[in-house]
């Protein structure tokens, strides 16, 4: 098993219900997010293009912040997502820096907290909060191991990048453009 | 022209306009470990070369610095975690792909290490001093018996420690100012730059300083060589390396970089130390505070300016 998500570029008109689904589901401080919305505006006047990305942790495949992690409280489950054990946690940063998405932040109790893609919610049989409330329907998320899940389905007919790629973490989170 | 303006939509005030988590706690922790590791290994190297009675502060009287100066680091990475009362989770575990880890765990062995060190010599510096038990008495005589060993302990341990407070940046792929492995020398000739420093400071000896400024002068070259190498390697590298490189080329670093670190840290003190091995007559403790200062700068400006670095995307 893979999770992974797609993000359509496209279709984002970057409302950010996706984040406010997360900081609520997931009681996320005030002043912090696990996601956010980036707008990119590429080019000069007239030929200006304008991309909207919904970002989160990308629970790379090989992610930097679970080998820095000194205390292995940083740890991969399932299906490939990153999580932070909060009380093994040391809140020494090192993850955090070693993050080239800076999808990681202190938690203002003291450990580092980032998306756990909602794991609590699929081992419910649902999905991500921030895919069930997207207005546009620009999130898929599933397995990329199963043909039939919507990420699979969305990746097969579209184009698509993933950020800082020579970063090397093999990113999980796939903008299609 | 290609204009590219970022946006961020993210709204954290927490987290943007850009990643800031370490402040002056771990540039302390890592100018402390390489002063520590400076002087543990000239203490080492000269026992072993059976200088200790020419060279009595190398050996004897500035490493009873080294414990304080180690407690003192790990006592400024501790206030750096966040989450503190689970500072005992970092000794439950060992993880080598975690330069964090190994880092907090050498230090636990050199730490011991450098009280044993400095014990065995108490007696000499306080001649009055008398241990509260007898065993303590017995310990004492065993540890004088293994100084040898120990030297030579000390010189690996101190240069394991100069290095790891390089990889500690370096091992960061994600922060391009970081990620090079000059970064490791680099640090370690610092440290051993720094700690030499402080003993010149300290002796009283007009043939152990000068032995000790011929070495420091030395180091100090091959420390700007080092810089040039690193500062060569970014224009020579990726984008986000160059630009990283540009934040002390004319970036918001550039005044601090060359005055502090480059002019008064290490050009100045080189000068000085010369002049003053030609004869003239300059109070060595100047070249030594200026060589401390760009020490403590150079760590302070380099765990800065990374965290501004990033990948573009
Ligand atoms: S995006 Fe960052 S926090 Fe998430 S897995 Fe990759 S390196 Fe780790
Ligand atoms: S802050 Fe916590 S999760 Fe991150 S590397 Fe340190 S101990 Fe691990």
């Amino acid at each position: 098993m893979r999770y992974a998500m797609a993000i359509d570029t496209k279709k984002c008109v970057g409302c950010g219900d996706c984040v406010v689904a997360c900081q609520t589901e997931n009681n996320v401080p005030i002043g912090y997010c696990r996601d956010w919305i980036v707008e990119n505006v590429a080019g000069s006047y007239p030929n200006v293009e304008v991309e909207l990305r919904s970002e989160r942790c990308n629970h790379c495949d090989n992610s930097p912040c679970v080998r820095c992690c000194p205390t292995g409280a940083s740890h991969i489950v399932e299906g490939g997502i990153v999580k932070v054990t909060h009380d093994e946690c040391i809140g020494c940063g090192a993850c955090i820096q070693s993050c080239p998405y800076d999808a990681r932040y202190s938690h203002p109790e003291g450990y580092v907290d980032k998306c756990t893609f909602c794991d609590h919610r699929l081992a419910k049989g649902q999905t991500t909060a921030c895919v069930a409330v997207c207005p546009t329907s620009c999130l898929y998320f599933g397995d990329l191991e199963d043909p039939n899940s919507d990420v699979s389905k969305a990746l097969k007919n579209r184009s698509w990048k993933v950020l800082a790629p020579e970063a090397g973490t093999k990113p999980q989170l796939y903008f299609l453009t | 022209m290609k204009e590219e303006l970022f946006v961020s939509g993210r709204n954290i005030p927490n987290i943007d306009p850009y990643l800031n988590i370490w402040h002056w706690e771990i540039p302390v922790y890592l100018f402390l470990g390489g002063l520590a590791a400076g002087i543990m290994f000239f203490a080492g190297l000269f026992l072993v070369l059976g200088k200790e009675k020419e060279m009595p502060t190398t050996v004897k009287w500035a490493p009873f610095l080294v414990p304080v100066a180690l407690v003192l680091g790990l006592f400024a990475l501790f206030l750096d975690l966040k989450h503190q009362l689970y500072f005992w989770r970092l000794y439950t575990t060992i993880r080598m792909e975690s330069p964090m880890s190994w880092g907090a765990w050498t230090l636990m062995i050199i730490t011991p290490l450098s009280f044993l060190w400095a014990a065995s010599y108490i007696k000499e510096a306080i001649p009055s001093w008398k241990w509260p038990m007898s065993i303590l008495d017995k310990m004492e005589k065993l540890i004088i018996q293994y100084r040898k060993p120990m030297a030579w302990a000390m010189m690996v341990l101190a240069v394991i420690l100069g290095v790891y407070t390089g990889i500690l940046l370096s091992a960061f792929n994600a922060r391009p100012l970081w990620n090079t492995s000059i970064l490791g020398p680099l640090f370690l000739v610092s440290g051993l730059s720094t700690g030499l420093a402080a003993i010149i400071w300290m002796s009283k000896s007009h043939y152990e300083r000068t032995i000790l400024s011929k070495i420091d002068i030395t180091l100090i070259g091959v420390e700007l060589f080092l810089i040039i190498h690193l500062l060569m390697g970014f224009l020579a590298a990726t984008e986000v390396q160059i630009e990283a490189a540009n934040l002390f080329l004319g970036g918001s670093f550039t005044v601090t970089f060359w005055v502090f670190v480059i002019i008064l840290g290490l050009i100045v003190p080189a000068i000085l130390e010369i002049l003053e091995l030609v004869g003239y007559k300059i109070p060595l403790w100047i070249p030594s505070l200026l060589i401390l200062i760009g020490g403590f700068m150079f760590r302070l400006i380099m765990v800065e300016a990374g965290q501004i670095t990033r990948y573009l995307y």
